[in-house]
Order: C-alpha cells, then sequence, then structure tokens
C-alpha cells in the first residue's frame, strides 16, 4: 500500500502537541511551551545539543511520561497498532529468536505467533533479514540487530514510529545504508516518522521537516523544510542542494547552541 | 620457529601453532588432574606401608577401598538418606526461594517488609539454630530438612529478585507501549532477565544444601531414624574405624562434585543458546 505523499502543508494533521510543558523535580525544565503538529507522511527531525528534551519528548508523545501541562492529542484517537518505536540499542530480547523478538508487539496483544507468521516474515524481508529468523540476537551484526528492531517497530505497520538516535552507535557506512533503507522502507509502508537525531547530515538526508531545539530549558527554536523530493538517492548527498540545506541546518543549530550558552 | 613444519596451504605458522596449542590443552585438561590423583594417592600408598603407619591414625587407599566395599551395605542406605536429604532441601528452596523472589517483586510492600527476616535467617549460622529445630520439630528427618533448606534457600532468593529486576529498561518501556500485562512482563521479559541470576544462585544453593545436610547429621541425625552419611562418619570416628570415616568422607565429597556437575549441565543447556557467560572464548 504505497502512499503517494501529498506536499508539505496538504497533509492530514496525525498528532498535535499544543503548549506541551514538561519539568522534572519540580525544577529541571526538560521542555517549554512545545508546539508541533506532526502530518500523515512526514519524515520530521528533532535536531539538537544533548539535553535539549528530545527524549523526553518522544517519551511524551509515547506515553512513557505525561507533559505537566499541555496536551498531546492524536487525531482520530489512538489506536493500539499505532505506534512503534526504535531506541538507540537495538533493545532486542537475547534468549529470544529474530522472528521471536519481532512477534514481540503482536505477542503481547494475544496473537499467536502462526496467526501473524506472514507479517512477521515481510518485515523481515523488508529489511533484508529474511534468512535470519532463527539466529539469536549475539550472532548478528550491530546493523542487522538495528534492522531487527526496525522490522519490530514496523511489523504492525503502525501510523506513528519513534526512533531516538537509532544510528549513533553505528559506523558511518552502516550509517549511510540504513539512512537510505530506512527512506525505502519509509516509501513502502507509508507511515510518518519522528527521528531524533545530533547529525546535521543525516536530519537532512532523511528528513522533509527538521525541528530544531535548544537545551536549557528545552525548546524549539527553528522549523526548517528540505523541499528536495523523495526517493532520495546516494547521490543527493554529494549535491549542491544537499549542501545549502546542510548550512542552513547548522547554522540554525549553532543559533541553538548559542542560545544555550 | 616452524619454518621446518610442512604446514598445509591456507594455514600459516602462528594458526598451526595455535591450533597445536588448543589440542595438547584439551588433553592436558583431563590427564593433568588424573596423573594428580594417581600420584598422590600412589604416594599416600607408599608412605603408609613404608612408614608403617596404623590405620587407626591414617589408613592407607587400600584399606578405604576395602571399607568402601565391606561396609557399602552401611554407606549406600547412608548415600540415599544425605541424598535425599540434600535434593529435597535443594527442591524446597528453589520452590520457596523463586516463590518469595516472586512476591518481592510483585510488591514493594512485602519486599520491605520481610527482606530483612530473610536476611536475618541467612546471617544466623545454622550450627546454632539446628539444636532449636531439633527440640521443636518432631520428626529428626524434618529438622534436618529445614535446616539444610535455610542455608540453601538464601542464594536462590538472593540472586533471583536482583535478576527480577535487572530487566533492560528500554525493553521495560516497549513492553509498556504495547501494553503488556503484569503476567506477560515477568513471563516474557523479567524471568528470562532472570534465568542467569537463578542459575548462578542454583549453583551456589546446590553446594549449601550439602553443607546444610551434613551440619544436620552432625546435630540431630543421630537422635533421629535413619543415619546419613554425615552421622555415619561421625560415628565411625567416635569408634576410632578410620577406614570407614574415610570411606564416608570419600561419598561426601562425591556427592559434592555430582551436584556441581549437574548444576552446571543444567545451566549450560538453559543459557548456551543466547547467554555471553554460557558462549565458548574464541582461541
Ligand atoms: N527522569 C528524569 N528526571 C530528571 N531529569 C530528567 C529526566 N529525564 C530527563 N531529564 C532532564 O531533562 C533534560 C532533557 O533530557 P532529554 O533526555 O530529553 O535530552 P535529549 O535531548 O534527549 O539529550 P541527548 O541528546 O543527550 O539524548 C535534561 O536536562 C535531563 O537531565
Ligand atoms: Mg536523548
Amino acid at each position: 500500500m504505497t502512499k503517494a505523499r501529498q506536499p508539505l502543508g496538504q497533509r492530514p494533521a496525525l498528532l498535535t502537541m499544543s503548549h506541551v510543558e514538561k519539568t522534572f523535580n519540580g525544577n529541571v525544565v526538560a521542555l517549554r511551551n512545545m508546539n508541533l503538529t506532526v502530518n500523515e507522511g512526514d519524515f520530521v527531525s528533532l535536531l539538537g545539543p544533548s539535553g535539549c528534551g528530545k527524549s523526553t519528548a518522544l517519551r511524551l508523545i509515547s506515553n512513557l511520561a505525561h507533559p505537566t501541562s499541555g496536551n498531546i492529542r492524536w487525531a482520530g484517537g489512538q489506536g493500539a497498532d499505532d505506534l512503534g518505536i526504535v531506541f538507540q540499542e537495538p533493545t532486542l530480547m537475547p534468549w529470544a529468536t529474530v522472528a521471536q523478538n519481532v512477534w514481540l508487539p503482536f505477542r503481547l496483544r494475544g496473537k499467536s505467533y502462526n496467526d501473524v507468521k506472514d507479517d512477521i516474515l515481510e518485515a523481515l524481508r523488508l529489511v533484508g533479514l529474511e534468512k535470519f529468523l532463527t539466529a539469536y540476537p549475539r550472532e548478528l551484526s550491530g546493523g542487522m540487530k538495528m534492522r531487527v528492531s526496525i522490522a519490530r517497530a514496523m511489523v504492525t505497520k503502525p501510523r506513528l514510529i519513534l526512533m531516538d538516535e537509532p544510528f549513533a552507535a553505528l559506523d558511518e557506512i552502516t550509517r549511510f545504508k540504513l539512512n537510505n533503507d530506512l527512506l525505502e522502507l519509509k516509501e513502502k509502508i507509508g507511515c510518518t516518522v519522528i527521528f531524533v537525531t545530533h547529525s546535521v547530515f543525516e536530519s537532512v538526508f532523511l528528513s522533509d521537516r527538521i525541528i530544531v531545539m535548544a537545551a536549557r530549558p528545552g525548546r524549539v527554536i527553528h522549523e526548517l523544510e528540505v523541499a528536495t523530493p523523495y526517493p532520495r538517492h546516494e547521490d543527493f548527498r554529494t549535491s549542491a542542494e544537499y549542501a545549502g540545506y546542510t548550512r542552513q541546518a547548522s547554522e540554525a543549530l549553532h543559533d541553538a547552541m548559542g542560545e544555550a550558552a | 620457529m616452524s619454518i621446518a613444519d610442512p604446514a598445509p596451504p591456507m594455514i600459516d605458522a602462528e594458526e598451526a601453532a595455535r591450533a597445536r596449542r588448543a589440542r595438547i590443552n584439551r588433553i592436558a585438561k583431563w590427564t593433568l588432574p588424573s596423573l594428580v590423583l594417581v600420584l598422590s594417592v600412589l604416594s599416600w600408598h607408599l608412605y603408609v606401608t613404608i612408614a608403617e603407619v596404623p590405620h587407626y591414625v591414617l589408613p592407607g587407599p587400600v584399606h578405604v577401598a576395602q571399607s568402601l566395599a565391606e561396609d557399602w551395605s552401611v554407606l549406600w542406605p547412608a548415600l540415599l538418606i544425605t541424598g535425599r536429604l540434600t535434593l529435597l532441601a535443594l527442591i524446597m528452596a528453589v520452590l520457596g526461594g523463586v516463590a518469595l523472589a516472586v512476591a518481592f517483586t510483585q510488591s514493594k510492600w512485602a519486599e520491605m517488609s520481610f527482606f530483612p527476616y530473610a536476611v536475618i535467617l541467612q546471617v544466623t549460622p545454622v550450627i546454632a539454630i539446628a539444636p532449636l529445630l531439633q527440640i521443636y520439630v518432631d520428626s529428626a528427618f524434618l529438622a534436618a530438612l529445614l535446616c539444610a533448606w535455610i542455608v540453601a534457600f538464601f542464594p536462590i532468593l538472593s540472586n533471583t529478585t536482583i535478576g527480577l529486576k535487572s530487566a533492560d529498561r528500554n525493553l521495560e518501556d516497549l513492553f509498556t507501549i504495547y501494553g503488556a500485562t503484569r503476567w506477560q512482563r515477568l513471563r516474557h521479559l523479567a524471568a528470562p532477565s532472570a534465568l542467569p541470576f537463578f542459575l548462578g544462585g542454583l549453583k551456589i544453593a546446590g553446594g549449601l544444601a550439602l553443607i546444610g545436610a551434613v551440619v544436620a547429621e552432625f546435630v540431630i541425625g543421630r537422635a533421629g531414624t535413619g543415619l546419613g552419611l554425615a552421622s555415619t562418619l561421625l560415628e565411625a570416628s567416635y569408634r576410632f574405624n578410620f577406614g570407614r570415616l574415610y570411606a564416608a568422607l570419600i561419598l561426601i565429597s562425591l556427592m559434592g562434585v555430582v551436584i556441581f556437575a549437574v548444576m552446571s549441565i543444567i545451566s549450560h543447556l538453559a543459557l548456551h543458546k543466547w547467554h555471553e557467560s554460557a558462549l565458548k572464548r574464541e582461541s
């Protein structure tokens, strides 16, 4: 079900954060007055220095924590299978095989393996690991583990996938490869992605919207659009357009660091 | 050093040397301890015969072997009693320890209320409790069993409690996001995370259960219904029957070895597919 992506501005809203604040222990302001509308089909990057509340924003969206004030709304309400998440570590269960790991979201809903076998196989085929069904995580390389983690997040065909610096611990070659594959995957399943990163280059390559955040207190200070149409391939990385966007994003990030200092 | 070695094509000198070392190690791992055993038994035998040591001071290995064979009708039932005592204590320790650990992790209040008393039970020397048990518990076997259980139970409890809490934080979050129930969390996350810890505790508890059984027999056994290996040993020492004493000692020690081996095999079978501790190191 490949969905043609609507131009930015014509996409229906998926999730709205309005006036969201989060304060820890009564004094650490992790997030101040965050307003963000994520639309269906967006690839949104949250870009900013350490401590600017990127992970906090994801935790709030995934309901692992609750805003001190403000609210987060899903258009049409949040269904059971609407959310997938990928952490910085692959976060696989070491005692379970690749297939069992990908089965987890369904298993916790009481679905038997046989009922969802096809979905599991399809998700693993999408990340290129269909031959590793019965392997254990320790037998896989770091990049392959991350692919399993992505397959697990996608297997329920969620409307929104949250990714918190998923490729930060990988080497550059693997990271570029996974960047390319992630874009391809996203086109195939037509979901929305919120992607947290420290890397200007990664955010420009992947996203059509970059939200630049500053720290102390954590807040949004810029929003950039990357208008280059998808599909984007390896040659985009070396284009003048790409260089232009990375310069813009770097400047915005610099701003963010400057304001924090 | 291996210029002269006619190494097969794809294997360089270093690899060949490594393979040779590995081969030698594999053989030496068994032969060296066996050799030590044979030599020490032999020197024991020579010392006893040459110095003409009387058997009530130190019996020779031949004498001990004779006792082992002649007293088998006494030793075998004793071994069964001690074995049953140890095994039952261990099983009870596993059931009690795991059940309590699960209760502790399900309810913080339960843990706060009872954990200190589990520690007190553990740090009180069992030899000081044994006479009390003998007074209050009618059946001597039951008293001995309780005694061995108290010793074996704590490592299971404390290891399993730590293990159940050791699950990866991100996996915990993932389970929350997917709306896992309490039972699913225990079954699919906490329990597998706890398994390596539990098995470590089991290995310790196996040894402690035997120690507890021996202590219990020393203190309680003679008054009770059956004579285990440890009480047989004690009795033999009163009668200066050193052949039987050594035979009983060897059997107790063998029991300890068997328990350890069985626990190691269980641990390996449960973990070898995924846990680092059970993986063979390369080279
Ligand atoms: N549970 C918590 N208790 C107290 N303070 C917290 C908690 N979680 C986050 N914080 C604080 O909130 C701020 C934002 O943290 P957050 O983890 O969201 O930053 P981040 O942008 O993800 O940083 P990084 O890039 O290093 O991952 C930090 O100052 C952090 O110390
Ligand atoms: Mg973070």
